[in-house]
């Protein structure tokens, strides 16, 4: 039923209005940073999409579950036994030193720190855009997420939270070229700037000067001056220093600790809130001061 | 004609659950681009019902699930189907074969424009794996081709 009259506008009009109308939208979008709130809503609206979308490897893992013997559910039953012996063995040690670093720290009066809340989060999508690394996550706005809020897994600083559905939220990942993360060194404390690659395995330390003590090896820990990222979490390894003394700054690459690319549970951490103070947002410049005293 | 209009959309958004099923790292680089494959059958068949207007909002649909700053495919996806449905007539007569190849120059014209924005938002590199889903979107589309004209034959839309 294609009558002169059904057709509306033609064909070039349409094109130049959706082009106009996209560009308005990058635009906005990239420069101006206009679609905070809306995006929530997009999300939301696309979220059943995505749970379509997640279904299939659900149903496999599930099944794979059901599938697995006795046998096999026995040994991992053991080796996760043991595996709590060590942890727990390990973790009376911990009590007594938080104990005693607790009373030092009173005692030179420094603040104490506060343990903060937590929330284990699943994988639900890796993101099919080649040019960025991101996750989705099954936690969103209702479950008290909030953009750029730290995601850790059992190895490390994996990432933080970009954009907030009302029941999933996306993750940009420590390796995205557009990240970057404040850490420093385990072994002498010298602060780096880690950036993403773009490879899940690579982050580049930028600007580095050759005469820096820095060694294939060395951990990186998150030194906490971003206000993003909670202080002492492990983030990378160094796995190469090139000094070339042809070029400004020294080449170094570190992997991140964090299986990027076998992610499954998550863990999102929620900023530390003293108990006089109540409030999560206003918190945040005195929790940065606390901080950099303690750096000092 | 409303039931019609039903078919085309979900045939639309199954292709867009398909555009983000998460699958292992080494098949994702051969990930099919369904969206733009399925895009393409209903603005041949039927280009007064889906053009430039459908791709634009399935564009946008697309940054948000994929999580690309929004307005890049969509910008994508409307010349891809421009090019479609202002040449239907003469694409129409071709085989399917030489569709297929018109399909693969569409796909890697859409990856490279979405590449090139992207390029200049943020400072990304190319690389020819990038390319895959041209391949693939093209080994696809026969089979698109056949199943989307079978259901559109079935429920009688024009």
């Amino acid at each position: 039923m294609d009558t002169i009259f059904t057709r509306g506008p033609s064909l070039n009009i349409r094109l130049t209005l959706a082009l106009v109308l996209s560009v308005t939208l990058i635009f906005v979008d990239h420069k101006m940073d206009g679609f905070k709130s809306t995006r929530v809503y997009l999300n939301s609206l696309m979220s059943p999409l995505q749970y379509i979308a997640n279904l299939p490897g659900l149903m496999l893992s599930e099944s794979a579950q059901r599938l697995t013997s006795q046998e096999q559910l026995l040994a991992e039953n053991q080796k996760l036994n043991n595996q709590l012996l060590l942890m727990s063995e390990k973790l009376q040690q911990f009590d007594v030193i938080e104990k005693e670093n607790a009373q030092l720290r009173e005692l030179l009066q420094a603040p104490v720190r506060e343990s903060s809340r937590k929330m284990v989060a699943e994988l639900m999508a890796v993101d099919k855009n080649p040019y960025s690394q991101q996750v989705v996550i099954n936690k969103g706005a209702i479950d008290g997420v909030y953009p750029s809020q730290p995601v850790i897994d059992d190895k490390g600083i994996v990432g933080q939270v970009m954009e907030v559905g009302s029941t999933n939220s996306r993750v940009l990942l420590l390796a995205d070229v557009t990240h970057a993360i404040p850490v420093r060194s385990l072994r002498n404390d010298i602060r780096f700037i880690a950036t993403g690659s773009g490879a899940l395995n690579e982050l580049y330390l930028e600007h580095v000067p050759h005469s820096v003590d820095i060694q294939e090896g060395d951990t990186l820990i998150s030194s906490g001056l971003g206000k993003v990222f909670p202080e002492g979490y492990p983030v990378a390894t160094v796995t190469q220093v090139v000094r070339d003394e042809s070029r400004p700054f020294a080449r170094v690459i570190a992997t991140p600790l964090a299986n990027l690319d076998r992610l499954r549970h998550l863990l999102l951490l929620w900023k530390k809130t003293n108990p006089e103070r109540d409030g999560k947002d206003e918190t945040k410049g005195e929790m940065v001061n606390e901080e950099e005293s303690t750096d000092a | 004609m409303r039931k019609r209009n039903l078919v085309i959309w979900i045939s639309l958004l199954v292709a867009l659950v398909l555009q983000i099923v998460p699958l292992p790292t080494q098949v994702d680089l051969y990930r099919p681009d369904w969206v733009l494959v399925v895009l393409a059958y209903w603005s041949m068949a039927l280009p007064h019902r889906v053009n430039v207007g459908v791709a634009f909002l399935t564009g946008v649909a697309m940054d948000v699930l994929v999580g690309t700053t929004l307005g890049i495919h969509s910008f994508a996806l409307s010349i891809c189907v421009y090019i479609l449905a202002a040449n239907y007539q003469r694409l129409r007569n071709y085989s399917v074969w030489q569709q297929a190849i018109i399909i693969g120059l569409l796909s890697s014209l859409y990856h490279l424009m979405t590449f090139w924005v992207q390029h200049l938002l943020t400072d990304i590199y190319f690389q020819v794996d990038y390319l895959w889903p041209v391949l693939t979107s093209m080994v696809l589309w026969p089979w698109v081709f056949w199943l989307l004209r079978r259901t559109r034959r079935q429920f009688s839309i024009s």
